[in-house]
């Protein structure tokens, strides 16, 4: 068996006194799209921040990043292996220039040659974003500071694509949209990607496996055709 | 002495003077961007730095000045880092009231070294720049001492470097990145400690250049930047405390408010009594700044998009 991309495995984590995980054990194979969907306060973004090894959490247990164990890394270690993580709300830099966005998501990268041409490969994909070129993000719509927020975390050249509720307070069709971008993204880019969405059609849609997540745990887990045809997931967030 | 002419020579000094209020408020907004918290120990760290400069030019090795500052700046910048790493580093920097207790604390243990290293005796600083009686140009009736145009002029190449440093480097796209959104800095592989360190070393650097700028015109003693810690204090507020430009332009606004505005005002003999008291002015400002314009004149108002 060749060895997953992320490997979870026991992952506790607290926030003081409150737990927020307990024990949560799973792996997103490369090339892979997972998702991982819950209710509100379920532990989706905790598992994403506890990944990363972000500030505020309290967490136990084991990460591994293609065989490696990050568990004690910093942040910064994490990304340097191949890590980007598109924080919920967006996470860009509303004083900085779109531009400038980009360039500081290749902060790791010494390439410059190969950075400036990832710039304009994602000024492509992302045409509205090369007329905001030289305009602050802060200035950006929700939609459009979304797909940038996506092309910052693309410009590390990641293996491993971590996704906090991208459809956040977006509109139906920019969501549709975005969600074709990370099929492409997947499929013609090679990128792994785990996503945690309240939005599950849209996610089971373009996901290869799912996991449900319900007071940090998981309650279910398996194909996104079988959860979509599950009758618990479809009552409770399929709206069937 | 005219009207015109006196209007000139206020014009001359409120420039000079607001030259060096601007480095210290530029320092000030630096430490600010990177931390959101104001550094109260900023005038006297300047004030250290002066020293530092002192004892190269004058006490121990009788360098050349421009050496002597250089490597007081570099002094400075190293203390600058230390502080931040010591600290600072460990205490949450979105609890602003411990950090804020600190660089408080900070002012007070500098300012008592200086005084038990140098003694409160004001001492005379050597000039970068000629500054005799008649090293001067004559505009218009009104004296233009070179020093004052020399002190403008660090002023100005001082904002040229900090805006290739911050606009053209890594270091400083890291460090904008950094001062607009840490967390999403960390996510993108920033170290974030380092680049709060590389924001105290750029301040404590240039402030120190403010000090050495104006130690040779007010003398080098201990308590020499308690005057202008509270105008660079009101310039950086009224210019905006996240602008860097801002603080420039409002550094030589208070130098000009204080020298034409309280110039002219106590000139009137009902007024004249308010010549004791030149830090009303800054006052003033500070206050109506947080009164109708909190962000300053440049600052950026934070809005959230939901």
């Amino acid at each position: 068996m060749t060895t997953p991309t992320l490997r979870v495995s026991n992952l506790e984590a607290s926030y003081g006194q409150i737990d927020v995980l307990r024990g949560l054990n799973f792996e997103v194979g490369e090339g892979e799209v997972v998702v991982v969907l819950g209710a509100n306060g379920s532990g989706k973004t905790t598992t994403l921040r506890s990944i990363c090894n972000m500030p505020i959490v309290d967490s136990s247990g084991t990460i591994e990043v293609d065989g490696v164990d990050v568990s004690n890394a910093d942040t910064g270690s994490i990304v340097a292996r191949g890590l980007a993580h598109v924080p919920q709300g967006r996470g860009t830099f509303p004083e900085l220039s779109t531009y400038d966005n980009l360039m500081i998501g290749a902060y790791v990268r010494k390439d410059r040659k190969a950075i400036e041409e990832d710039i304009t490969r994602w000024f492509d994909m992302f045409p509205v974003l090369k007329e905001r070129r030289n305009q602050t993000a802060g200035s950006l719509s929700g939609g459009e500071q979304q797909m940038l927020a996506v092309s910052r975390a693309l410009m590390s050249r990641p293996k491993l694509l971590l996704l906090d509720e991208p459809s956040l307070g977006l509109a139906p069709i920019i969501i549709e949209n975005l969600f074709d971008t990370f099929s492409r993204l997947n499929s013609e880019e090679g990128v792994t990607m785990l996503i945690v969405e309240q939005n599950a059609n849209l996610a089971l849609n373009i996901a290869d496996r799912g996991y449900v997540l319900e007071a940090g745990e998981i309650a279910l887990a398996g194909d996104a055709e079988k959860l979509k045809n599950d009758p618990a997931v479809q009552e409770a967030y399929l709206g069937a | 002495m005219s009207t015109s002419t006196l209007l000139l020579q206020r014009i001359f000094d409120g420039v000079s003077t607001g030259a060096v209020y601007a480095t210290v408020a530029v320092a000030m907004v630096l430490i600010f961007k990177a931390t959101t918290l104001i550094n109260f120990a900023q005038g006297e760290l300047a004030m250290i730095g002066a020293f530092f400069a002192y004892v190269f030019a004058v006490q121990a090795l009788q360098l050349p000045m421009v050496l002597a500052i250089i490597f007081a700046m570099a002094l400075s910048a190293l203390l600058g880092m230390g502080i931040e790493r010591a600290l600072l580093r460990s205490f949450d920097p979105d609890d602003h009231l411990p950090v804020v207790l600190i660089t408080l604390g900070v002012f007070y243990i500098v300012n008592a070294l200086a005084g038990q290293i140098w003694n409160y005796q004001p001492r005379i600083m050597p000039s970068l720049f000629p500054n005799n009686f008649d090293d001067k140009w004559t505009i218009g009736g009104a004296n233009l001492f070179y020093d004052a145009v020399g002190i403008t002029l660090s002023l100005l190449l001082m904002l040229s470097v900090i805006y290739v440093i911050l606009n053209k480097t890594k270091m400083g796209l890291a460090f904008r990145a950094v001062s607009s959104n840490s967390e999403s800095s960390r996510l993108v592989g920033i170290r974030v400690g380092r680049v709060l360190s590389f924001g105290w070393a750029l301040a404590c650097a240039f402030g120190t250049l403010g000090a050495i700028l104006v130690a040779p015109r007010i003398t080098l003693q201990p308590q020499m930047m308690a005057f202008v810690l509270v105008y660079a204090l009101a310039a950086a507020a009224f210019g905006g405390l996240d602008s860097v430009l801002g603080a420039a332009i409002g550094g030589l606004a208070v130098g000009l408010i204080n020298s034409v505005g309280l110039g002219f005002l106590t000139d009137i003999d009902a007024f004249k009594d308010f010549r004791a008291t030149p830090l009303i002015p800054p006052l003033l400002l500070l206050l109506g700044t947080l009164w109708f314009r909190p962000s300053g004149l440049f600052g950026t108002k934070r809005v959230e998009r939901v």
